[in-house]
């Protein structure tokens, strides 16, 4: 495929497909600024600017957190679908039902917190969901179990399918891959970087879901049958082994989106290489291992996790300082690059998730943990490579999608002037958070003592030009995605 | 300097390196080059992109080693040879700990667990800054060794969330001067 095509044919979506796309798109836009109006509202909440009770207040907050991991993980797997469907065959009814589960799991969570009270957090450690002292009851915490069932289920249907026409093309996973590569031989320069993206997710992913839903049947039990008890430890060890792989995994379903598209930009061929390779079997490995660096202050965990939770931390940088961020940054040096919203959205994106993961390497570090573990540290990073990281990998494939239908397809004034504004607002919201954690602020406090506040304040300003911006973003998308998919330009082509 | 400074500084430090990288790729990136200086230009990085591994590899090599090479938690299945040792169980939303005074250069154990669900044992320093932390957890009993280096009320916060009233799990002890020590 030439590396110049900007709106290739094979991109262009059937009736059906465009009409599955655009309800993932948007209702995750939607989601999106739903539950940012959130996050600032506990910003807010906790600058002392409006008045929230704390029930209220950590009911927010788990939606929020809950319903960010999930929303995201519906928009990275509409990239993953979009890209993969050209070079294997995926069936429509898989990826619609991964919907119709997302969206009734997002409906029953909504209820379990909204109806119910229930305010365990999206982490649901055990056993708090079912100890909530009388202030949510067991009905609630099941029924927020059981939308996350929904969702995983949901999301092993559109794994499976994509598995299958996988293996059909390439032969197995493991060439899907690359890995009969990474010692020798020459490497089909036609081997998609989408499918060794998509298939590295799908077995880290597909691991971390049923790990997940290991630990869910097993507390759905224990709500009802309170002497079917849990080892608290072993339950801490499965949700975070789902968790840091489920939004890990949107990380790597959403980066296909740069690998796709910066080229058309740069107009340079941004070919798969053995490094490439072997940046994403070693992340794939790394991924499914790391998880001990979210249980370092379990000292009760054997000490050998410990050292693979900091070890593997440092090791998952590489890949993507020296592959990812490298070989975008190498790829437009002196390029003659075009710069329209898909391609600044995509550049940004990777510089975002280069620069977040810094404090988060650093947080990996055992010392370090002992005094940032659970401090506004922790948002503070993971807001930055995932605000300014996967959030722009998002928009750039969906500014690619609106632009291919506009006539004429450039810019208008205001993405120009919304984008940093943007960029503002996530460096403002992110670094108050860093500064907070320096200072030692605790994450997931309803109520704030009056030396925190000038972080709250700043995060907060910081959140509302986030807000404004997405909701600039969210609108344009929304109204160009409405389009009818055939009214833009045919497939042209840059460079 | 003060750990969570040091720490801030590096990754700041790093957020900037990562920064410039980009911004001067950016700025480079409007201009054309032909081929040959494209294709030197392509080696160059490979190069580049070696060094950057040795680089980094021996900077994780090193903190890896100066950060584990006494490794920062102590044993847990063996005596920790405290002068003073500490029950401290964690409770929907209070601490119940069997002594809140200490003594300055004195090493402590603090056993520390939970009768109910994960809490998050955090001693915060006169200054508001944390010292140290583990987690408090059903079944199991995390064993913290800490000496306090200078009197004052030193705070106890829950950093694990764990339910309505998390924010106000909080519990002040009070470090004083050894009797008869110098401090």
């Amino acid at each position: 495929m030439s590396a110049t095509t900007l709106y290739p044919e094979n991109e262009k979506l059937l009736h059906g497909e465009s009409a599955v796309f655009n309800l993932y798109i948007i209702s995750a836009l939607g989601l999106f600024l739903f539950l940012m109006l959130l996050g600032l509202t506990m910003r807010v909440a906790q600058s002392q600017w409006i008045d929230v009770s704390a029930p209220l207040f950590y009911q927010i907050l788990t939606m929020h957190g809950a319903g960010m991991v999930g929303t995201v993980g519906l928009a990275t797997t509409a990239i993953m679908w979009f890209f993969l469907k050209k070079y294997v065959r995926l069936h429509l009814w898989a990826f619609l039902t991964n919907y119709i589960l997302f969206m009734l799991g997002a409906l029953t969570i909504l209820t379990a917190v909204f109806i119910g009270g229930y305010a365990g957090m999206w982490t649901f450690l055990y056993p708090l969901p079912v100890h909530s002292v009388g202030v949510w009851s067991t009905n609630a915490a099941a029924f927020f179990m059981l939308g996350y069932l929904l969702i995983g289920v949901g999301m092993l249907v559109f794994y499976l399918d994509a598995a299958i026409a996988i293996m059909r093309v390439f032969g197995n996973l493991g060439r899907a891959l690359g890995l009969q590569w990474l010692f020798g031989g020459e490497i089909d320069q036609t081997h998609p970087k989408t499918v060794v993206a998509s298939t590295m997710v799908i077995i880290a992913n597909t691991l971390g879901i049923l790990a997940g839903a290991v630990v869910l049947v097993m507390s759905l039990i224990n709500a009802y049958y309170p002497s079917a008890t849990l080892d608290a430890l072993m339950a801490k060890n499965l949700i975070y082994w789902f968790g840091h792989m489920y939004i890990n995994a949107t990380i790597y379903m959403a980066v296909i989106a740069v690998y796709e598209l910066l080229p058309r930009y740069s107009g340079r061929p941004y070919p798969i290489s053995r490094v490439f390779l072997w940046a994403w079997a070693v992340s794939c490995v790394f991924v499914i291992i790391v998880f001990p660096h979210h249980l370092l202050m379990d000292y009760a965990e054997p000490r050998w996790m410990a050292v693979i939770g900091q070890i593997v931390s440092y090791g998952a940088g590489f890949p993507v300082f020296l592959v990812t961020a490298y070989g975008v940054l190498t790829n437009i040096y002196r390029s003659h690059m075009t710069w329209k919203m898909p391609s600044r959205l995509a550049v940004l994106s990777v510089y975002g998730w280069a620069a977040g993961i810094i404090p988060a390497i650093a947080d990996g570090t055992i010392r370090v943990n002992e005094v940032m573990h659970n401090t506004q540290w922790v948002p503070g990073h993971f807001h930055f490579y995932l605000v300014l990281g996967v959030l722009p990998m998002i928009l750039a494939l969906l500014y690619q999608v609106i632009q291919s239908r506009a006539q004429p397809a450039g810019d208008v004034v205001g993405d120009k002037l919304t984008f940093p504004v943007y960029i503002l607002g996530v460096l403002i919201f992110s670094m108050a958070f860093l500064s907070a954690g320096r200072a030692s602020v605790p994450r997931r406090y309803a109520v704030h003592i009056q030396e925190w506040l000038t972080y709250d304040k700043a995060g907060s300003i910081g959140a509302v030009l986030i807000v404004l911006a997405m909701l600039y973003f969210s609108v344009r998308i929304a109204l160009g995605l409405l389009r009818a998919p055939g009214s833009g330009r045919a497939a042209n082509t840059t460079g | 300097m003060v750990f969570q400074n040091e720490i801030w500084l590096i990754s700041i430090i790093g957020i900037g390196l990562v920064t410039l990288g980009f911004i001067y790729v950016i700025f480079q990136s409007g201009r054309s080059t032909d081929v040959a200086a494209s294709q030197q230009a392509y080696k160059t990085s490979n190069v580049l992109r070696r060094w950057l591994f040795l680089i980094l590899l021996l900077i994780f090599a090193g903190i890896s080693y100066a950060s584990l090479h006494t490794f920062p938690i102590p044993p847990q299945h063996m005596p920790l040879q405290a002068k003073q040792v500490v029950s401290v169980i964690g409770h929907q939303w209070y601490w119940e700990i069997s002594a809140t005074q200490f003594e300055v250069d004195t090493p402590i154990e603090f056993q520390v667990t939970s009768a109910d669900v994960n809490h998050g044992f955090a001693i915060y320093g006169p200054d508001g800054r944390i010292l140290i932390q583990t987690q408090a957890m059903p079944g199991y009993t995390n064993e913290l060794l800490y000496t306090f280096d200078e009197p004052g009320a030193y705070t106890v916060r829950c950093l694990e969330y764990c339910g309505l009233a998390h924010h106000a799990m909080s519990v002040v002890l009070n470090v004083v001067v050894a009797s008869g020590g110098h401090n």
